[in-house]
């Protein structure tokens, strides 16, 4: 069927059987690579991506589901402010290790920060317990992401 | 997150941004599924549904052109994984030993066709009697491996002692959940064969396909990709599927990428071996520990592989940090019908360490003694003797990180603390830094180091997977030739390139491979201002006053270890017995820490990653079928689940070490488990014996009064 919705803020118009997964869309066709493929069951959060400024697993999502809504993955999010308070947070923090989870809590962090700007540690671990990273223990991934807070007050 | 902890006051141990991370945030960082070939096809592997059986016949539907069938038949060399016992069949012959055993591969150039065709191979099989459990293996007889080694006098230390004390403890399954799943590819270049991976040691691979393949060295290449995780899980593994795909692209004629999917990942992978370990422990008048028979029994699976040396690190760990006057010491792995088990963070001294720990522990319950005095009674001390009468040659700094660690985590009040459902425990431990026994003479590990002009490029074998490889050997060849680091090029660690400095295992990439680096790096710098290009390389020496006697395990195991000691606390909830770890405190003698940040994010993940093994990870197998075969039924630590972690050091320079390091990673992994079963132990008031321990387990063993 024919699909609209926009893609990192590009339109974009395509014929694709509606119950191809997101997840393969993204990586095959559009050459998406930030988006990983952990478990393939919703549970890991490495492939997650906004879907309208939420952050979302794109290995559960059919393709029918974005019909009309924007999909931004870190090939766009990257270029953008708020991506390098990200950045400078978790790099500052030691947030990364293996880094296969890491799109994954950088997307999760965006879409946290857009609904809460001023998140508590506890809420800070909610927003991320869906994605799953087995190097660091998560510590340093919290202390990333109130290091993006402090660095990019007035961002989000 | 608020530390108390003082920086460490070492240059090496500032801490600076890790080379790798920024292309990892940015997700451009290229692991092996990110990877495509031209005409690249795609395999997926056909494996046993039955736990033992022979295959009489497999029926193969019609292949549409493009596809392939890839078998035994097609393995031009020998069709065995090249590891420390070389018994596991690449593909089934005539019989399976476990369910998920590898048949044969389906080949082709879309996903959907392959699946088509795999769901009409019917292989018939004549199911026989398959061994299902340790137990099962021990009253069968079924050994693989069967080591004893004595010290001194055991049997005198039992005729004479003033109590025997018997206790035994059994530990389960553990999966790795690296984040990226098992992925690898090949392509024939000419003649020449590359295999691009997810993996810890190329050379390993490399062996693995001179077998295999039947080809030479010089015709191979195997290059590491971004790797995702590993934990072990990509030490011998990746031999397996390296050479499916090698051979696989052999018969196609393509570029063939074997990517697994978690599912299958969890079905057929290493997993942590299941124990048993049975004490015998002899006191004499005054309730000292002199004597203990041990008993060591690993699961091993359906194939050997490289279990025997993750048994040897197991029955040299078995004291664990106490120095126990008389010995016997028995392990052995066990054959099963279930997949085989292999390396995992710690490679068995993670199952021994929490049965010694827990031992000494309900021994000084027995006694009416506090356990923290009754282990520090025994503890090892510089110039003892190791178990297998070693001598323990550096200063061990056992008593300043327990003071250390009683003080931060207020134990000794909180330990008074006699409310039901809440408790405090404490581990002691160390770790064998480095291969066991003989290893690093036989990879006799080698590097190089190369200057042209300002810029110096070093070529190691050993692969960064997370653990911060990468910049820890930058740091250490910039610092020791005083250049920025920005000077200091790591090649790609692709076999053709570079040499063979051993596995990325054993916690020894810093200390072994980086202590190379370091040596090598200081003769450049002699000779710095005279050449424009030098090329300089080493061989790894072990160091003079290691002796180690292969054949009757006597000697030093080990170069030297690191130490560390974990308090745990916890909470139970009395209606639905959740365990909620609230507070880990971690003090570790790695030397000295080489970056400190990337030391204690490497300590605090192992750390969580121990908790996990001790609490919720729980992996049990049905007639052969792991019970728990995806991440909605296997449950690992998520950020919820984890409690604040305080991680600090105690500095203890290591004479051959790089500035002074020594190993840590695996170190990380071994306290928390048994300090979390203490903590356990005490908020209950019973002895805890099994890992995992889980709500159930804890009902009932609530309900037993």
């Amino acid at each position: 069927m024919k699909i609209d919705f926009t893609l990192n803020n590009k339109e974009i118009s395509i014929d694709v059987d509606a119950n191809r997964r997101l997840l393969d869309l993204l990586r095959d066709d559009f050459g998406m690579k930030s988006v990983k493929e952990g478990c393939g069951e919703g549970e890991c959060g490495a492939c997650v991506v906004l879907v309208n400024g939420r952050s979302m697993n794109s290995c559960m999502l059919p393709a029918g589901a974005i019909i009309g809504k924007s999909v931004v993955t870190l090939e766009g999010f990257k270029h953008t402010e708020r991506y390098k308070a990200i950045e400078s947070g978790f790099l500052k923090a030691g947030s990364v290790q293996c880094g296969f989870c890491t799109p994954g809590f950088v997307i999760s962090t965006e879409s946290l920060l857009n609904e809460n700007p001023h998140p508590t540690d506890d809420e800070i671990k909610e927003a991320l317990s869906g994605n799953l990273c087995r190097c660091t223990g998560y510590n340093m991934i919290v202390k990333g992401v109130r290091l993006a807070i402090e660095m990019g007050e007035g961002l989000w | 997150m608020k530390s108390k902890r003082a920086p460490v006051k070492q240059p090496i141990s500032k801490s600076i941004i890790r080379v790798d991370s920024r292309a990892k945030l940015r997700g451009e960082a290229q692991y092996v599924s990110d990877w495509e070939f031209e005409n690249m096809l795609y395999a997926r592997t056909f494996r046993s549904t039955k736990a033992k059986a022979k295959i009489l016949s497999i029926e193969i539907p019609d292949i549409p052109e493009g596809y392939f069938i890839v078998d035994k038949n097609d393995v031009p060399g020998v069709n065995r994984m090249r590891t420390v016992v070389s018994d596991h069949p690449l593909f089934a012959e005539d019989n399976v030993q476990y369910i998920g055993q590898p048949i044969l591969l389906v080949v082709g150039p879309d996903r959907e066709g392959i699946d088509s065709i795999y769901s009409q191979i019917k292989p018939e099989y004549q199911e026989e009697t398959p061994l299902l459990t340790l137990e099962e293996a021990e009253k069968h007889s079924k050994v693989f491996t069967d080591y004893n080694y004595k010290k001194e006098d055991p049997e005198k230390a039992f005729a004479n002692a003033h109590r025997i004390i018997e206790d035994s403890f059994s530990t389960g399954y553990q999966e790795h959940v690296y984040l990226e799943p098992q992925g690898i590819a090949a392509e024939f270049k000419d003649d020449t064969l590359f295999v691009y991976g997810s993996m810890q040691c190329p050379f390993y691979v490399e062996g693995a396909l001179m077998d295999a393949m039947d080809m030479p060295k010089e015709k191979i290449r195997v290059v590491q990709t971004v790797t995702g995780g590993a934990f072990g899980g990509k030490e011998e593994f990746p031999s397996l599927n390296g050479c499916h795909v090698a051979i696989a692209a052999k018969k196609t004629g393509h570029p063939v990428s074997m990517i697994y999917d978690r599912d299958e990942d969890i079905l057929c992978s290493t997993k942590r071996h299941p124990s048993k370990v049975r004490f015998k422990a002899a006191l004499d008048e005054n309730d000292d520990l002199v004597g203990l028979d041990i008993d060591v029994l690993l699961n091993a699976g359906a194939y050997n592989g490289l279990s025997p040396v993750v048994l040897q690190r197991a029955i040299f760990s078995a004291t664990n940090v106490y120095h126990i006057k008389n010995l016997n010491v028995r392990g052995r792995n066990y054959m099963t019908n279930v997949l085989p088990s292999g390396a995992y963070r710690g490679f068995g001294a993670p199952q021994t360490i929490f049965a010694i720990e827990m031992l000494f522990y309900n021994i000084a319950k027995k006694l009416g003694v506090d356990p923290l005095e009754y282990k520090m009674r025994h503890l090892l001390k510089q110039a003892d003797s190791t178990c297998t009468g070693g001598c323990v040659r550096e200063e061990v700094k056992m008593p300043e990180i327990i003071e250390k660690i009683v003080k931060s985590s207020d134990y000794y009040n909180k330990l008074k603390n006699n409310k039901k459902y809440q408790g405090i425990g404490i581990s002691l431990f160390l770790h064998g830094c480095g291969f066991t026994g003989k290893g690093e003479s036989v990879i006799n590990g080698k590097i190089e180091l190369i200057k042209n002009k300002d810029i110096v490029t070093f070529k190691v074998s050993s692969v960064e997977m997370g653990q911060g490889a990468e910049t820890v050997l930058r740091k250490i060849v910039a610092e020791t030739l005083e250049i920025p680091i920005e000077k200091v090029i790591y090649e790609t660690v692709d076999t053709g390139k570079v040499p063979d400095s051993g596995p990325t295992v054993a916690s020894r990439t810093t200390m072994i491979v980086g202590g190379l680096l370091q040596k090598t790096a200081m003769q450049m710098k002699e000779r710095w201002d005279d050449l424009e290009n030098l090329e300089l390389t080493n061989n790894y020496k072990q160091p003079k006053y290691l002796s180690w006697d292969d054949e009757n395990f006597r000697g030093d195991c080990y170069p030297v270890h690191s130490w560390g000691a974990n308090v745990a606390e916890v909470e139970i909830d009395p209606v639905t017995y959740e365990l909620t770890v609230k507070k880990l405190h971690a003090v570790f003698d790695v030397g000295v820490p080489i970056d400190e940040r990337a030391l204690i994010g490497q300590m605090e993940g192992g750390v969580v990653q121990g908790v996990g093994w001790a609490t919720i990870e729980v992996m049990g197998s049905d007639l052969g079928r792991l019970k728990q075969a995806n991440l909605t039924d296997y449950k690992i630590p998520t950020s919820m689940d984890v409690p604040e972690i305080d991680c600090d050091f105690v500095l203890n320079p290591y004479e051959f070490g790089p500035f002074g390091a020594k190993c840590a990673g695996e170190l990380s992994f071994v306290g928390s488990p048994p300090a979390v079963a203490a903590a356990v132990a005490h908020a209950m008031g019973k002895a805890i014996n099994h890992l995992p321990i889980t709500p159930e387990v804890l009902m009932e063993m609530d309900n037993e009064d």
